[in-house]
């Protein structure tokens, strides 16, 4: 019996990637493309990104194709934390 | 034989760990995102106890894993059971006592262990399990939900440069809702079914059912309530440290720190790794804190965690064993009362000593001062 099980090893490594870094991104692509649209607003020299003075957390930035992206963006992520939960019932 | 006078005891004592269990990891799931304001503090707990409720009922496939992979289950009484459990209770209190985030498993665990050793000697633990199934994850989990945190944090900023600071924090701020969740649930799951497992070895061992049951319904439930209703409370000492004290956390990276959590409990959970969620946790949070570019680790806060977490298996051990040595040495009913009433006190004692620097969900969130977990002055409690 070895002390480390590497086929495990990579796996949880590979697929925690995907699912565990993978699904963020595809949330942030989501909020990217909702966001698309807006004018370009003063962008912050020091942090690198725009900040709009007392214009406050209004997410959509009212192109279409941009409403389209973001749903088929949340629609993959909400999938993914189905297929999670999916995972758990079946027996872990 | 049947013992029933002492299996209640043991019973009570197991939900009083679940219920520990419970508060001293609900910062596991929801420090983040209070400290990020994605959720006001008693919001968060309430939907952490809910997922736990949840989680525990969801799977109950390595329920009963814990303690029979780890030591010979018939080297096991119902007072070394109890004694391990004694040993886990008095780590998890001290721990939380000081809010460092240590691993309610591993308590659980090095409880079990020590009390085993001092009853039957190092032949009844599988010490390869112990090593390849407990302390090679424990080292491992952390680094792996680390690194995928870092990539998580670096992606889902470098997408959304674009957007305004406002607005994203807005919108992680929602997205952290639902991978708050997720952790939580999969801590039910995990966490709920560690204690169903020492109860139903307590039952086994004093014959009350056969050494092939499953957890009956009763314990299930009880557990899953336990677990939940100590996760309602909230350890809000080690909260604070989880979300305060490690690196100053925007919501981005509280959302990228949960998803690579959430994933990797629940693929580790797939291989059958009893890991803490409290390892994992952390390691997320540590992560979310080096893939921000210009974010500082307080690496410190991390140091004294990690020197808790190599503590927290021969700390709990070494109770477990003294736990099992003085009910042993008493014996019989009397031994079991009075390892009980030991546990009762220390339990008071350091609800008291909590007491002199109260941390609550108002003070949660105030400034991290370096060597200072409780923020001062601390405000009146009702």
């Amino acid at each position: 019996m070895s002390w480390i099980n590497l086929n495990a090893l990579w796996k949880i490594v590979v697929v925690g990637l995907l699912a565990g870094a993978g699904l963020p991104a595809v949330f942030a692509i989501g909020m990217w493309a909702l966001n698309l649209g807006r004018k370009p607003a003063t962008v912050s020299a020091t942090t690198g990104s725009a900040d709009v003075p007392g214009k406050e957390e209004s997410i959509l930035g009212g192109s279409s194709t941009g409403l389209v992206i973001g749903a088929v963006c949340f629609l993959i992520f909400l999938a993914g934390i189905a297929f999670g939960i999916y995972y758990i019932v079946s027996g872990a | 034989m049947s013992h029933t006078f002492v299996l209640v005891l043991v019973v009570i004592t197991a939900l009083s760990f679940d219920f520990t269990n419970g508060f001293h990891d609900t910062g596991n799931a929801m420090a983040t995102s209070i400290a990020t304001g994605a959720l006001p503090p008693r919001i968060a707990v309430a939907l952490s106890g809910v997922m736990n409720l949840v989680g525990a009922f969801l799977s109950f496939s390595v329920a009963a894993t814990i303690a029979s992979g780890l030591v010979q289950t018939g080297d096991v009484t119902l007072e070394v059971v109890f004694a391990g459990l004694a040993g886990g209770i008095f780590w998890n209190l001290m721990t939380w006592l000081l809010g460092i985030p240590s691993s309610s498993s591993h308590a659980l665990i090095g409880g079990v262990i020590g009390s085993t050793l001092a009853a039957a000697g190092s032949h009844a633990i599988q010490w390869h399990n112990l090593v390849s199934k407990v302390i090679l994850p424990a080292i491992f989990s952390p680094l792996i939900a680390g690194m995928v945190a870092i990539v998580g944090t670096y992606l889902v900023y470098r997408i959304t440069q674009q957007v305004a600071g406002s607005t994203r924090s807005h919108g992680f701020r929602i997205g952290q809702i639902a991978s708050a969740s997720m952790v939580s649930l999969a801590h039910g799951t995990n966490d709920a079914q560690k204690t169903m497992g020492v109860i139903t070895l307590a039952l086994i061992v004093n014959g009350s059912i056969h050494s092939s049951s499953s957890a009956p319904d009763w314990v299930i439930i009880s557990c899953a309530l336990a677990i939940s209703l100590g996760t309602y409370l909230g350890g809000w000492r080690v909260i604070r440290t989880l979300g305060k004290g490690l690196i100053d956390i925007d919501s981005p990276q509280g959302f990228a720190a949960e998803s690579a959590s959430s994933a990797a409990i629940l693929l580790s959970a797939h291989f059958g790794y009893s890991l803490s969620t409290t390892h994992v946790a952390t390691g997320s949070i540590i992560g979310s804190g080096i893939g921000k570019r210009g974010a500082e680790v307080r690496w410190n806060t991390a140091g004294r965690m990690a020197t808790a977490w190599v503590l927290t298996l021969p700390s709990a051990g070494l109770v477990g064993a003294l736990a099992y040595a003085i009910a042993h040495f008493i014996g019989g009913d009397a031994g079991a009362i009075v390892l009980f009433i030991l546990v009762l006190a220390l339990g008071v004692t350091i609800y008291l000593a909590s007491r002199r620097k109260p941390v609550n969900h108002k003070n949660v969130n105030d400034d991290w001062e370096e060597g200072q977990e409780a923020p001062t002055p601390a405000p009146a409690v009702a």
